[in-house]
């Protein structure tokens, strides 16, 4: 670590270990529930560990994006934080922003809108709070020595994703209209600005791993977030098929929408291709496997996944079935938390001055969180296929549809509990790192 | 080969472009020439239809327009289907709904909320969702 307003990031990343752990425990009451073990129904009914098991996701991702941006932003403007103490304000504020959500959707209180959920009143907190967010990272890039395209890309993101959260708190009579300006925030976070983050993260860490010079990197993070927005902006036509807009959007979503994969293509190359050009000296191996490992996940999860399904005439058979949980959950894995669990990885042992790079806890961790959920994605994936045909082409009754391929879920179950003990393996390593000290600052490990 | 300067312009350029193009297929796909929801058909029942659906999370469960929790069944053609009294007597039920195994919360509406959460769920049922109300809900097709 070079500033030691850096050591901040360490309490985000400590909030994203505990806020992933609680959404995987509802993540499994939900899958216990698809198969008819549903004891917690009457505490926990399945739209509200739903809504936790989403929102959670939103919330530690958006914890971790910022930890990143508060390692990252000093550092690439050679520039300590305008002031920690708010910044420590943000993520308490931020930490009981999350916790009242969580425990109000258990007493109904909520909006009750896919990804949304977060009741009207904690909105305007949540404004607040990423106003602060946000004025501390653009005062200390301001401030800063420098201005590097990756700290400007980063940043972008943040203030964009920030931005577009606004069309979301917006109250529509109409159904399809609410609909069509939530995907506003949903799908232009995930396929539009949250690339714009993950692709900052990516150069940042791609930059310090492979030595690889930073003008060369820079050059390929403005193409590949080019061609994001390119092909993502249009592409949210894929959300407006079949909910009630008129038939342009099959057109023009499906042409964008089926350019989104060049997006990920385009990292994945990039990534590889650094990593190939670049030194491979850098002893802390973890956090090459998780960067890497994110660049090609992300491409088979969002890319590959979603073009599976992406086209008008798949689309109209497969929307609102299990395939796009299928997508989800590659997607998501993939694209954000994996490049959060790298730029972790990257960070922890700068910030404690500690060496684990060869930790066999830390090598399965990442083998066993991806192989866990790339089966937990087939499950998901062959029991949406089934659903489809079953379903939509022989007219089966809905509920007879899923008693059919309840055995999907253990499957699915078990290969979750493979992906959990990878991510419990993940959180041992996080918690022997210990915490933070100024001693790692003469280290210099980066 | 390219520079970083022409990369930062395909960046901008093409975010610029096709984010104009985007907000021009808004204000196109949303003006009321173009309405395919029957927007004149929703009343203060409808809305208030829409506030029971948002605030008791139905789409945490099942989906309406293709939207939803896959948990429980697709609701957009629910009223053709079904039927008013079909639907009033579960909403209005004492007892949580569970059939073929799988549990809904008895949500025990007074008549005045299940007649609003009826007329949404009609409203919905009549939009034009180009071609996906013959694919999500056969069977009401078929009769």
């Amino acid at each position: 670590m070079k500033y030691k307003s850096q050591k901040v990031a360490y309490w985000f990343f400590a909030l994203c270990m505990l806020l992933l752990v609680l959404q995987i425990v509802y993540g499994f009451i939900m899958g216990f529930a698809r198969v008819g073990m549903d004891g917690l129904h009457d505490v926990i009914p399945f739209n509200t560990a739903r809504a936790v098991h989403t929102n959670l996701l939103v919330v530690w991702l958006l914890t971790g994006f910022m930890g990143a941006a508060y390692y990252i932003i000093p550092e690439e403007a050679q520039q300590e934080l305008v002031n920690v103490k708010l910044a420590y304000v943000q993520l308490i504020s931020l930490a009981v922003v999350g916790v009242v959500a969580v425990v109000g959707y258990h007493f109904n209180y909520w909006e009750g809108r896919k990804f949304l959920e977060i009741p009207r009143e904690l909105d305007f907190l949540v404004v607040v709070n990423v106003l602060l967010f946000l004025g501390l990272i653009l005062a200390t890039l301001w401030k800063g020595k420098r201005k590097t395209t990756t700290a400007i890309v980063l940043t972008m993101g943040l203030l964009f994703a920030a931005l577009l959260y606004l069309p979301g708190m917006i109250w529509f009579d109409s159904q399809v209209t609410d609909a069509f300006f939530r995907w506003w925030v949903v799908h232009l976070w995930v396929e539009g600005v949250w690339e714009l983050i993950m692709g900052g993260i990516l150069s940042f860490l791609l930059i310090k791993l492979t030595g690889v010079d930073r003008e060369v990197i820079e050059k390929w993070l403005y193409v590949i977030v080019g061609l994001t927005f390119l092909s993502g902006i249009l592409g949210t036509g894929h959300h407006y098929y079949y909910i009630g807009v008129n038939k342009i959007w099959l057109v023009v979503g499906g042409i964008f929408s089926a350019l989104e994969p060049l997006a990920f293509l385009a990292m994945a190359l990039f990534a590889i291709n650094m990593y190939r050009k670049g030194e491979k000296s850098h002893p802390n191996k973890l956090a090459i496997f998780w960067t890497i490992g994110a660049a090609i996940v992300s491409f088979i999860g969002a890319g590959v996944l979603g073009f599976a399904h992406t086209l008008p005439q798949t689309n109209l058979y497969t929307h609102g079935t299990l395939v796009t949980a299928m997508h989800g959950h590659l997607a998501f894995w993939g694209a954000y938390a994996m490049i959060v669990l790298a730029i972790i990885s990257y960070a922890i042992p700068n910030l404690t001055g500690r060496k684990r790079h060869e930790s066999t806890q830390g090598k399965l961790a990442f083998w066993l969180s991806n192989i866990g959920m790339i089966g937990m994605t087939t499950a998901f994936g062959v029991a949406g296929v089934a659903q489809v045909y079953m379903e939509r082409k022989m007219k089966m009754e809905f509920m007879d549809v899923q008693n059919e391929i309840s055995i999907h879920f253990v499957v699915l179950i078990l290969c979750a509990t493979l992906f959990a003990t990878g991510i419990i393996l993940y959180i041992y390593e996080f918690i022997k790192y210990g915490k933070p000290t100024d001693e790692a600052l003469e280290a210099k490990l980066s | 080969m390219l520079s970083k300067s022409q990369a930062r312009a395909f960046f901008l350029g093409g975010t610029a472009v096709t984010f104009l193009i985007f907000i021009g297929l808004t204000v196109y796909s949303l003006s009321p020439k173009n309405d395919q929801t029957n927007h004149q058909n929703i009343d203060e029942k409808v809305v208030r239809g829409k506030e029971i659906w948002e605030s008791n999370n139905c789409m945490g469960c099942h989906t309406i327009l293709g939207e939803g929790a896959y948990y429980a069944p697709e609701l957009t053609k629910v009223y053709e289907r079904r039927g008013e009294g079909y639907i009033k007597s579960i909403l209005t039920s004492p007892i949580p709904w569970g059939p073929k195994g799988r549990k809904m919360v008895a949500y025990k509406m007074n008549n005045a909320d299940a007649d609003a959460v009826i007329a949404y769920f009609k409203w919905i049922g009549e939009i034009n969702l180009n071609g996906f109300d013959q694919v999500v809900s056969p069977l009401s097709k078929e009769k």
